[in-house]
C-alpha cells in the first residue's frame, strides 16, 4: 500500500492565493451628503407646509374628472350594463381591459417594495412608499370595473362565500372566483405592507407636530412607535416576512388574472405563456406609471438628491427589460400559433395583426416594444422629459395590449355569423377616464397627509448610517 | 417631582451608540434599550438580542389559512354537512369530482398569504407590546430627536444592577453628552 499521496498536500486550494475583486464605487443613493435631519425636514416638510396652490388646482381638477366615473356608474346602475358597448359575443369590453390595466399598474409597487427588498436593491427606498400608494389606489380603480360589470351591483357580495338565504355557494372551479380572492387578498396585503412601512415615519411626523389634533391623529396611527431597537428587531423581521409573502402574492395575482383568459377555450387566449407574459407586462406598465408619477414629483418638491439619476437609470432599465420580455412574448405567441398548426389559432393571430383591429395591435407594438428600446441610450435615460414621454407611451401601449387580447378574440369567435366590430360607448369612455380622477384624488390626498418617502429606510442606506464607518 | 424611570444618554452617531450598547450588554444590564431613528445593522448582536420570533406567528397563520381555504371549498361544494346558518351543497360542475386539491389550490394559496400577513403583523405588535402610547420615552423632552437624527440609550431603574451613582458614571463614560433622568 502506498502511503498518502504526497502530491495532494502540496496542491493549493485555489488557483489564486488571494481573490481581490475590483472595488467598484457604488453610486450614492442620497446625493450631496445630506444629513439625517435634512431628510426628516425635507419629507416631513411636504406634509407640514401650507397646502400649495398647485395642489388645490390639481385636486379640484381630479375631483371633476372623478365625477365622470360616478356619473357613468350611476347611469349604468339605473339602466343596466347595456349602456356599455357590450354585445354578444363581445361581453367583455372595456371593463375587463380597464380592470387588467389598473391591476397591472399596481404590480410595480409591490415589485419595488417586496421583490427588490428581497434582492437587497437599496435604491428602492426612495420610491417604494409612493409606488405602494400607487398600488393601492390602482387596485381601488381596478375593483370598480368587475364589481359593476356583474350588473346588479347590490348582489356583488354573492362573489364571496357568505351564507345566504338561497343556500348557494360560489363555484370554486371558476377562475373568476379565484380572481375575487386574489385581488381582495392583494389589496388587503398591500395596505398592510404599506401601513407597516409607514409606522416609523408617522412617529416622526407625530413627534414634530405643532398642534394637538395632528399629534393625536398621527400618534394614533403610529401605534406609540418610539424607535426602540427591541422593536426594530421584530419590525424588520415582520417587514422581511411581508416582503417574502408579497412576492409570491404579486406573481400569483397576475397569473390568476391571466387565467381568466387562459382557462377558456378561445383561440388567442388558451395559451400557457399567459401567466409569465401577463406578469412581465404588469411590471412593465407599473414602472411606466411610477415614472409618470415620480418625475413630476421630483421636480415639484426638488427631490433630486433623493431620487437621483441612478434611480431613474434603474427604473428605465427595468422598463427596457420587461418591455423586451413582453415583445418576446408577442413574437412567441405567433411562433406557437404557426408551429402548433392549428387553423383557428393561426387565424386568431393573423387577425390580430392584420384584421379589423390592426390599428390597435400596431399601437401596442410601437408603444410597448419599440419605444422602450430608446432606453438603451444613456442620453435618453438622462433626459427626464424623454423618460417621462416614453413612460406615457408605455401606459398607452399596455392599455392597448389588454384591448387587443380581449377584443380581437371575442369579436371573431367560433360562429362567423356573430362576428362584429366592438366599439365602446360614451359611458365606457367617461367611466374609464374618470378612474384617472379617482386615482389622482387619492394620490393627492396621500401626498398631502402622509410622508411620501420612507424616511427611516432612506436614512438607513446613507453612508453615515453604517456603524463601522468612523 | 415625577418618579424616576431610568437614566438616559444621547449619542450622535450609529457607531457611538453601537459601541455603547456593546459595553452595556457586557456590563450585564437586562432592562435597557436603545432608541434609533432607523434600524442599525448589527445592533441586535450588540445588544445581545436573539433572532426575532415573528416567523412563528407567520407559520401558524399560514397553516390556518391553507386549512381554512381547503376546508371551506370542501364544505361548500363537496359536503352536505349542516352547520349553524349554513349547509354544504354538492355542486356539480361539468361532472367533475366535487373536491380536488388542484382546483382548490389558488384560493387556498391566497388565503395562506392573507392569514400569514395578518399573523406576522399581529405577531409583531404582540411581541413589541404595541400599541402603547404612554411609554416614558414618549414624554421625554428630546423625543423628536429620537425619530429624527439622534440615538439614545437608557437603563431602567428596575434593573437589578441599577445603582443611581454607578450607572450614572458608567453612562457618563460612554456618552460625550449629559446623562439625564428619564421620568415615569
Amino acid at each position: 500500500m502506498a502511503s498518502a499521496n504526497p502530491v495532494t498536500s502540496e496542491v493549493k486550494p485555489a488557483i489564486l492565493d488571494e481573490v481581490n475583486p475590483i472595488a467598484l464605487p457604488r453610486p450614492a443613493l442620497v446625493e450631496n451628503e445630506r444629513s439625517f435631519s435634512w431628510i426628516t425636514d425635507k419629507i416631513c416638510g411636504i406634509v407640514e407646509e401650507k397646502t400649495p396652490t398647485w395642489w388645490w388646482v390639481c385636486f379640484v381638477l381630479a375631483c371633476a374628472t372623478a365625477s365622470f366615473t360616478v356619473m357613468g356608474l350611476v347611469y349604468l346602475v339605473s339602466a343596466g350594463t347595456g349602456v356599455w358597448g357590450l354585445a354578444n359575443p363581445a361581453n367583455w369590453g372595456w371593463a375587463i381591459v380597464n380592470f387588467v390595466f389598473w391591476i397591472g399598474i399596481g404590480h410595480a409597487g409591490t415589485l419595488i417594495s417586496a421583490i427588490l427588498c428581497l434582492l437587497r436593491q437599496k435604491w428602492r427606498t426612495s420610491i417604494n412608499r409612493a409606488a405602494e400608494a400607487m398600488t393601492i389606489f390602482a387596485v381601488v380603480c381596478a375593483g370598480i370595473f368587475p364589481v359593476f360589470h356583474v350588473g346588479r351591483v347590490w348582489m356583488a357580495w354573492f362573489l364571496f362565500p357568505i351564507p345566504n338565504a338561497n343556500a348557494i355557494w360560489p363555484n370554486f372551479r371558476s377562475a373568476l372566483l379565484w380572481d375575487v380572492f386574489a385581488v381582495s387578498t392583494y389589496g388587503t396585503v398591500s395596505v398592510l405592507f404599506w401601513y407597516v412601512g409607514l409606522i416609523p415615519d408617522l412617529a416622526s411626523v407625530r413627534d414634530r407636530a405643532k398642534n394637538k389634533i395632528r399629534q393625536f391623529l398621527y400618534g394614533l396611527f403610529a401605534m406609540g412607535w418610539r424607535g426602540s431597537n427591541r422593536h426594530w428587531r421584530n419590525y424588520e423581521m415582520c417587514y422581511l416576512l411581508l416582503a417574502g409573502l408579497s412576492t409570491p402574492l404579486v406573481l400569483s395575482v397576475h397569473t390568476i388574472v391571466s387565467f381568466d383568459f387562459a382557462i377558456s377555450l378561445l383561440p388567442g387566449w388558451h395559451t400557457t405563456i399567459f401567466p409569465p407574459y401577463f406578469v412581465a407586462g404588469a411590471i412593465f406598465s407599473g414602472f411606466g406609471m411610477v415614472l409618470t408619477l415620480m418625475l413630476p414629483l421630483r421636480a415639484i418638491y426638488r427631490l433630486e438628491d433623493l431620487i437621483t439619476q441612478y434611480h431613474i437609470d434603474c427604473m428605465t432599465k427595468i422598463v427596457l427589460a420587461t418591455g423586451s420580455m413582453v415583445g418576446y412574448a408577442y413574437a412567441m405567441e405567433f411562433f406557437i400559433a404557426a408551429y402548433g398548426a392549428n387553423d383557428f389559432e393561426i387565424f386568431a393571430f393573423v387577425n390580430r395583426a392584420f384584421g379589423n383591429y390592426a390599428w390597435a395591435y400596431w399601437i401596442m407594438i410601437s408603444c410597448n416594444v419599440i419605444s422602450p428600446q430608446l432606453f438603451w441610450f444613456k442620453k435618453i435615460r438622462q433626459n427626464t422629459a424623454w423618460v417621462w414621454i416614453i413612460s406615457i407611451f408605455v401606459n398607452i401601449g399596455m392599455w392597448f395590449e389588454r384591448f387587443v387580447i380581449a377584443v380581437t378574440t371575442l369579436t371573431r369567435d367560433w360562429l362567423p355569423s356573430s362576428w362584429g366590430y366592438y366599439s365602446p360607448t360614451i359611458i365606457d369612455i367617461f367611466t374609464y377616464v374618470g378612474t384617472f380622477g379617482v386615482f389622482s384624488v387619492l394620490f393627492l390626498l396621500f401626498l398631502r397627509f402622509l410622508p411620501l418617502m420612507a424616511m427611516a429606510e432612506i436614512k438607513a442606506v446613507t453612508p453615515q448610517a453604517d456603524p463601522h464607518k468612523h | 417631582m415625577a418618579k424616576q424611570y431610568g437614566l438616559i444618554a444621547k449619542f450622535d452617531s450609529p457607531a457611538d451608540i453601537m459601541h455603547a450598547a456593546e459595553k452595556v450588554r457586557d456590563a450585564g444590564y437586562k432592562s435597557w434599550d436603545v432608541i434609533t431613528p432607523f434600524p442599525i445593522h448589527g445592533m441586535d448582536p450588540a445588544m445581545g438580542l436573539k433572532r426575532s420570533l415573528v416567523g412563528r406567528f407567520t407559520i401558524v397563520g399560514g397553516t390556518i389559512g391553507l386549512t381554512t381555504g381547503m376546508l371551506m371549498i370542501w364544505f361548500t361544494g363537496a359536503s352536505e354537512l349542516s352547520l349553524p346558518f349554513m349547509d354544504g351543497y354538492k355542486l356539480i360542475v361539468g361532472g367533475k369530482p366535487f373536491f380536488s386539491p388542484q382546483f382548490a389550490f389558488p384560493v387556498s394559496y391566497e388565503l395562506t398569504i392573507l392569514f400569514s400577513a395578518f399573523a406576522s403583523i399581529g405577531g409583531m405588535f404582540i411581541l413589541n407590546r404595541l400599541p402603547r402610547h404612554h411609554h416614558p420615552f414618549l414624554k421625554y423632552k428630546d423625543v423628536a430627536k429620537g425619530t429624527d437624527d439622534s440615538f439614545f440609550l437608557y437603563i431602567e431603574n428596575v434593573d437589578p444592577q441599577f445603582d443611581e451613582e454607578k450607572t450614572r458614571s458608567f453612562l457618563d463614560g460612554l456618552s460625550s453628552g449629559e446623562v439625564r433622568e428619564l421620568e415615569d
